[in-house]
């Protein structure tokens, strides 16, 4: 059951966007949460959202699965919408629409709630798109070389994504391992289904102390391992996976520029919160 | 001039710090170019700490050790006697490092800084030696036990080591595993001419070494062919250790008083020599 898992969300497909470099999907993410940040109305996440909805059909990935990352942060949407439906703060004149015992609704509020919760959606659509479309190995070697320039005031840039690796190549392993622990533990009479949720939360027990003692058996064993294979750290090392610039990576680069040209037209034109 | 030993233990004593005995002490050990050496030993009889002694993952606390001429102590040279000097380990989960099998073969050429054309031509070559070219994409947890160890393996000789030491690399596979990582070794030692040191406590792996060496409480106190060391029945069951069982029951025959001849181990030997004496006319 456990041999066919797949880490994170990574949607395994070829495609033009999975090709680009993970550097560049990297800071493409990070210019595309800018332009969240730059938007100043409807109109400018439509076309955040027709953009990215775009990327989607090249990258062959299913738009519904960018939405359904919206998923687990339902409750946090649901909450900024009404919070900022109900305590819209803001002095003079309000226009109010609903007004009901204690519960009053303005225009201002209704604009202000909408936009925050499409802010936050879209925050969250536009990092999707980078994680269903880069492998987590691909995240880390991109995260390391991003960082590799914060070597020289001592940042463990390598360290890190080698924990990372390791990490993904242990995850695996240690759930085989959980799942191995739990049918032993079962088998000998223990329960991890009733009862509630402290009882539950003990019942783990047994599980989690010897997972971790292999764990650090694990940990011993590899550094062993590691350290007979030659390995000392970043420092002369040589990688078989190497990241390489194409004109591709050019155009993804051109077309996120000019998204933020036009998000910036969009922020000089258009009044806050608009059409609502 | 005969070319120097690969590996060379002087008189090697090694105390764990805390331990109040050796857990290992005086143990020489010469290893000759393309020789498969097995080492055999019970439980906590040294046999892991003899072969971390031998490619530097521990130096000794009193005698030396040399890997093709290399001294333990030499920090300068530690790169060179680890790849001089392969090491794969009991469990095959861990000391794979990678997420793919490719990269994981990878693994020990990155970090001798090997430039990436190279690297690959090395990994393709090397998965082809252990048969595992078809698995190069395949992520570690989907293998089998056997297979693991292929990959380990591999990543050990894309370094192009002189020595492979493997410390019960077949402990924890099944028979069939155990076969297929065996014969992979033997082959390597074979076509490669790579000097093999096998601790294992399998007598049956043992057996298909050209020199056997046992230790206990952490001393050597037998070495000589496979031949040699079994048919010291007597002094294989002081420590505890069993012989092949064709070498147990000639040694019960003879002692009954049938005069077999000495250092049989498999059936066949048995079957033949028992033919020899009921009908000599053949
Ligand atoms: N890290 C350690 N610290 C202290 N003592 C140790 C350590 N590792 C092993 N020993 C002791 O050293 C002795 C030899 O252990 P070693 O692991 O070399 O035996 P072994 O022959 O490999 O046994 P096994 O067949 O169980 O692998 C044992 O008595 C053991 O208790
Ligand atoms: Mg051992």
């Amino acid at each position: 059951m456990l041999k066919n898992i797949t880490l994170g969300q990574y949607y395994p497909v070829d495609s033009w966007v999975h090709r680009l470099d993970p550097r560049v999907k990297i800071l493409l993410t990070i210019a595309l949460i800018v332009a969240v940040f730059l938007v100043r109305s409807m109109v400018g996440y439509a076309i955040l959202l027709t953009f990215i909805f775009l990327a989607s059909c090249l990258a062959n990935v299913p738009f519904r699965l960018m939405i359904k990352g919206l998923k687990p942060l339902r409750f946090i949407l649901i909450l900024t919408f009404l919070l900022n439906l109900f305590f819209q703060s803001g002095g003079g004149e309000q226009e109010i629409l609903v007004h009901w015992w204690i519960i009053t609704i303005t225009r201002a509020g209704l604009r202000q709630a909408v936009f925050f919760s499409a802010r936050l959606a879209l925050l969250v659509i536009c990092t999707s798109l980078m994680t269903l479309t880069t492998s987590p190995i691909q995240l880390s070697d991109g995260i390391e070389l991003l960082l590799s320039p914060l070597k020289i005031i001592h940042f463990p840039a390598h360290e890190l994504a080698m924990m990372m690796s390791i990490a993904l190549r242990f995850i695996p392993t240690l759930l085989e391992e959980a799942d191995k622990i739990m049918k032993a533990q079962m088998a000998r009479g223990a329960d991890f289904e009733s009862g509630n949720l402290i009882k539950r939360a003990k019942a783990m027990v047994p599980l989690l102390v010897p997972l971790f003692v292999s764990a650090f058996r694990r940990a011993g064993d590899l550094a062993m391992a590691m350290e007979a294979r030659c390995y000392h750290g970043g420092e002369g090392r040589t990688r078989l996976r190497v990241l390489k610039l194409t004109r591709h990576d050019l155009f993804a680069v051109i077309a996120v520029a000019l998204l933020i040209g036009v998000i910036i037209l969009e922020r000089a034109a258009m009044p806050d919160g608009w059409p609502l | 001039m005969a070319e120097e030993n690969r590996i060379q233990a002087e008189a090697v004593s090694y105390t764990y710090e805390e331990a109040e005995t050796p857990a290992l002490s005086q143990v020489s050990l010469a290893v000759k170019p393309g020789e498969f050496v097995a080492v055999l030993g019970h439980n906590g009889s040294g046999k892991s700490t003899l072969a971390k002694l031998l490619n530097a993952l521990y130096v000794p606390t009193e005698g030396r050790v040399l890997v093709c001429g290399m001294d333990t102590r030499d920090d300068d040279r530690l790169w060179d006697i680890r790849r001089a000097a392969g090491m794969i380990f009991q469990n095959p989960d861990n000391q794979i490092v990678a997420t793919l099998v490719r990269e994981d073969v990878a693994f020990g050429l990155e970090n001798l800084g090997v430039p990436h054309d190279e690297m690959v031509e090395r990994i393709d070559r090397a998965l082809e030696a252990v048969h595992m070219t078809a698995y190069a994409a395949t992520a570690p947890h989907m293998l089998s036990g056997g297979q693991k160890q292929r990959v380990a393996i591999a990543g050990i000789l894309a370094m192009t080591p002189l020595c492979l030491i493997a410390d019960e690399a077949t402990a924890m596979l099944d028979p069939s595993g155990r076969r297929e990582v065996l014969d992979t070794v033997h082959r390597l030692n074979r076509e490669e001419g790579i000097s093999v040191v096998w601790i294992t406590h399998f007598m049956e792996e043992a057996a298909t070494a050209d020199r056997v060496v046992v230790v206990s409480d952490g001393q050597t106190v037998l070495s000589g062919t496979p031949r040699e060391v079994f048919t010291e029945v007597e002094k294989m069951r002081e420590i505890h250790l069993d012989v092949p069982h064709m070498a147990d029951l000639a040694k019960r025959l003879r002692d009954a008083g049938m005069p077999l001849r000495e250092g049989i181990l498999s059936v066949d030997e048995m079957t033949e020599e028992v033919c020899r004496l009921l009908c000599p006319s053949n």
